[in-house]
């Protein structure tokens, strides 16, 4: 269970609640599975209801257990959501980079939580199935073909937005540019990621920058060093370049900090 | 052939049985016509106007043990009349009537019919339905002992053993198989995909080929002709098929007769209408219009466990063209797993009864007491399951658990991959439509990680049999982290009383084979279904049945039993049938209904000594097979389950409680 767990010395630990929200099929389950168990299931089957998983995430001065509500996205299940994300203080909302559409839901989540949730919330948009853009360099494979059916229904969802780069090279079903994406996540002042469960390219990643996003203050243990603190980046280069996000990096994280959202 | 006892000409009676061309629908619209039609059974008197319709073809000759080898499938238009003489319905109506085997036996034989047929054909007369009486009061001794077996089969064995042989030997083999129940290697394609049709639709022919082997189809679509749910193939592929059902479900519809079953060919058509749903099964297999009657009943109870009955019905009241598949997305593979398991042949659906993971009853009665010490105020019912079979189960006062709820519980939590490849914890919406079908109560499940080597996480080396989950029930959306914590408290008193070990020995041993029960027997499989219980218990499905197909083949034979046992109008006690592969039995009383298998050679006198051994087993542990009720104590969690199955017939799952009471 605790793979990220490494440390001996007891370093103060405190668990933080997180909500996964986002269309069905986008990859919520997957993101999990793959950061609790490091494991990915090809067609998983949708989720029932919700799940309840925990993990720990240890970061350089004090240890984090995520106990993450892995929500169904089907829509009937959507007015149980507020139960799960009440008292969240982490939001993961997932979308598809292979389906417009996904990201358009996604926003209304954003825009839910940022409503309803509680103040200070630390939410991380996050764009999945990168293993089906030319992005998701090593693993391609046979995946684009099936995705394109899907997203050519949704074709007419993505006009306006922004596709030039991403279509040039053919074999890839990506959609949603990631500039389109990440600017909009530097607006409303939310955490940015791209991801692929089924490589696992960047999913550790998003969970630490979220733990390391998280206020002090809304911690429950003692005070930790004081590291990490509102000094996660956003993803804001292209996802290729940095496969791994520089947590000390520079980042609008901060400004969000700041932003009662 | 030519020894056939029987009286008639082969000839004659097969006019009656389905041979009508493939192409040729064999319509019967009207009620009155069809056998299953309405469940208050119109008096049907038999004039030769209304004779009971085509009766499906029956597996006389299931190759139950042989996987390999099927015969060629060519259609042998004298095969009914070739099968049927291997087939002898043995009855008690038959033996309390006839002093002589040999005229039993012709009574019994009828040729050409089929069997069900035949053992329909004695209720006509008046001897027969007198005899069956006689019958009914002789079966319902409950523990009927071997002696009295032993002088019901007495009068056949110097006659009818020597028949049997000779016909087997000479006649039946040299023929095919029948070809409807003849499932063969094939059957494991049966889940297969069909795949989809390309955007120039290229493949459609060979998707279309894909779809139509497929021996068993379920199709929902709305009133309206809207396709909602298709167990094979998408909408599209399934769309003009859609419209032609639809077309004919509403012309019967207009003229205010509702159709409820057709046949063409081998294949049979059930119909269910539920409000602004149409639900239809096509099987090839052999199963009778009650048992897919069942499972579309069980279908319609899954979608309304997603939506709630009101939601349904609004939906639809204020659009009738609606798409329900937009409302039902996510929860398709809840009734493709319901689906399928009724196309690999589903032991409680077939007997409208849960089974029981069998431990002593002490052990169970501490399970119990912890269940009841760990309690907290939210919950409704709590239940410890392994893999399908129930341990445990504690309720509210004045509610009821419903079988048909459990099926679908069972299913959601140990069929459906969902909630178990998860890895955690799981909180699902659940409207239970049989407990009540307006509203949502919130499902706590939890798999138990009963291995030796703990630490690691539960992977997926644990198969459905085995995985033990714990399954808490609220009316409480909230009670999430309550329920965690009594789980929490309720498995770590398990686990210091020593119950976890007992329950996971129980698991590991798994069901008994017949072997173990009557050292040496005949018998391959059993059921045993405890009416006053609404429970059943059966042996392992290994050696024998241990593959998909072979397992098939087995539930097609009891489908049979089953079917035939429990015809409207009937009076029949006891059912021994004989084909080339397996001689199989059927005994039902008040008190139970037993179904068993033997190979095709087995001595009718071996075999109902093992019945009634088996039987007699079954009763002296009883009380670990099955959880009895019989109230313990005002506090004591107490199983009552109340079977109001009218006798001779199969009841529908609405008409089924299961009910708790303390």
């Amino acid at each position: 269970m605790s793979e990220s767990t490494s440390t001996n010395t007891p370093k103060p630990s405190s668990s933080v609640k997180l909500v996964l929200l986002g269309e069905a099929a986008v990859g919520k389950s997957s993101l999990v599975l793959r950061f609790v168990n490091n494991d990915f299931q090809e067609n998983k089957e949708p989720t029932i209801g919700a799940a309840f998983l925990t993990q720990k995430c240890s970061l350089p001065t004090r240890t984090i257990k995520f106990e993450i509500w892995d929500t169904a996205g089907q829509e009937r299940f959507a007015s149980l959501a507020p139960m799960y994300y009440r008292n969240a203080q982490a939001a993961l909302v997932v979308y598809d980079v292979t389906k417009p559409s996904s990201l358009t839901k996604a926003k209304h989540w954003v825009a839910e939580l940022q409503r309803q949730a509680s103040p200070g919330i630390v939410i991380a948009l996050v764009g999945n199935k990168l293993d089906l853009t030319n992005d998701g360099i090593d693993t391609a494979g046979e995946a684009p073909a099936e995705a394109d059916g899907e997203s050519a229904a949704d074709g007419e969802e993505a006009a306006g937005e922004n596709q030039e780069e991403q279509d040039v090279a053919s074999g890839d079903a990506r959609k949603v540019p990631t500039r389109e994406a990440s600017s909009y996540a530097e607006e409303e002042g939310l955490l940015f990621f791209e991801t692929s469960a089924k490589t696992g390219v960047n999913v550790v990643d998003v969970f630490t920058a979220i733990a390391n996003a998280i206020p002090e203050s809304s911690l429950k243990s003692g005070r930790g060093a004081g590291a990490g603190t509102g000094q996660t980046s956003l993803g804001s280069g292209r996802p290729a370049d940095d496969s791994r996000v520089n947590l000390g990096e520079r980042g609008p994280a901060t400004a969000k900090e700041g932003c009662a959202c | 052939m030519e020894s056939t006892p029987s009286g008639p000409s082969p000839d004659a009676p097969a006019d009656d049985t389905p041979h009508t061309p493939p192409a040729e629908i064999d319509l019967h619209p009207s009620s009155s016509e069809i056998p299953s039609t309405d469940s208050q059974g119109r008096d049907r008197s038999t004039t030769p106007e209304e004779r009971p319709p085509p009766l499906p073809p029956r597996p006389t000759t299931l190759t139950l043990l042989d996987d390999g080898g099927a015969p060629p499938r060519t259609p042998n238009p004298s095969q009914p009349a070739l099968q049927s003489r291997a087939t002898t319905a043995v009855s008690l109506t038959d033996i309390a009537s006839q002093d002589a085997g040999k005229e039993s036996y012709t009574v019994r034989s009828l040729p050409g019919t089929l069997k069900a047929r035949a053992s329909l054909s004695h209720l006509t007369s008046a001897r027969g339905s007198e005899a069956g009486d006689t019958a009914s009061i002789r079966s319902s001794v409950p523990h009927g002992d071997v002696g009295d077996v032993e002088n019901v089969f007495g009068d056949f064995l110097s006659t009818e053993s020597g028949l049997i042989r000779q016909h087997s030997s000479t006649g039946l083999l040299q023929f095919p198989e029948f070809q409807a129940d003849d499932v063969e290697d094939d059957f494991a394609s049966e889940f297969e995909p069909v795949g989809e049709i390309g955007e120039d639709g290229d493949q459609e022919e060979m998707v279309l080929e894909k779809w139509k082997a497929k021996r068993k189809h379920y199709l929902i679509l709305s009133a309206a002709g809207k396709p909602i749910w298709t167990r094979h193939g998408d909408g599209g592929l399934i769309s003009t098929y859609v419209g032609v059902i639809q077309t004919i479900i509403s012309f019967y519809e207009d003229s205010k007769d509702q159709l409820r079953s057709f046949s063409a060919g081998d294949t049979k058509f059930v119909i269910v209408s539920k409000g602004p749903l149409y639900l239809v099964a096509i099987s090839r297999f052999l199963e009778s219009d009650t048992q897919l009657k069942l499972q579309l009943e069980a279908l319609y109870m899954q979608i309304l466990s997603t939506l709630t009955l009101p939601s349904l019905t609004h939906l639809f009241s204020v659009r009738p063209s609606t798409d329900l598949k937009r409302p039902l997305q996510g929860s398709e593979t809840l009734l493709s797993t319901l689906a399928d398991s009724f196309t690999r042949g589903s032991p409680p659906t077939l007997l409208s009864a849960l089974e029981c993971l069998k431990i002593r009853k002490s052990h169970r009665q501490t399970i119990n007491n912890t269940l009841m010490k760990t309690r907290v105020s939210s919950l409704l019912y709590g239940l410890v399951v392994a893999g399908g079979r129930l341990v445990n189960v504690v309720r509210p006062k004045k509610h009821s658990l419903h079988p048909g709820d459990l099926q679908l519980l069972f299913n959601m939590v140990f069929e459906a991959e969902a909630v178990k490849a998860g890895g955690g914890e799981s909180w699902i919406p659940v409207c239970l439509p049989g407990f009540n079908s307006s509203g949502y109560l919130y499902m706590y499940v939890s798999f138990l990680d009963l291995r030796e080597d703990a630490g690691s996480a539960a992977d997926d080396s644990t198969t459905k049999e085995e995985s033990v989950a714990i399954v808490m029930i609220s009316a409480n959306k909230e009670s999430f982290f309550e329920l965690q914590g009594m789980r929490d408290a309720f498995v770590e008193q398990l686990e210091k009383n020593g119950s976890l070990k007992i329950i996971k020995d129980a698991v590991d041993k798994g069901r008994p084979k017949t072997t173990d029960i009557v050292p040496g027997t005949v018998l391959h499989h059993f059921l045993y279904k405890s009416r006053a219980n609404v429970q059943f218990t059966m042996s392992s499905w290994d050696p024998d049945f241990s593959t998909v197909s072979r397992r098939r083949r087995l539930m097609s034979t009891y489908n049979n039993l089953h079917a035939s046992i429990h015809a409207k109008h009937t009076h029949v006690k006891i059912h021994h049938c004989v084909s080339q592969s397996s001689s199989s039995f059927a005994w039902v009383t008040p008190i139970f209904e037993f179904y068993c298998v033997a190979g095709a050679n087995a001595n009718r006198n071996a075999l109902a000594q093992s019945a009634s051994k088996i039987i007699e087993w079954v009763h002296k542990e009883e009380e670990r097979l099955f959880i009895i009720g019989g109230a313990v104590s005002s506090v004591a969690i107490c199983l009552h389950l109340v079977d109001v199955l009218i006798c001779r017939r199969i009841g529908f799952l609405s008409e089924l409680f299961f009910l708790i009471y303390i």
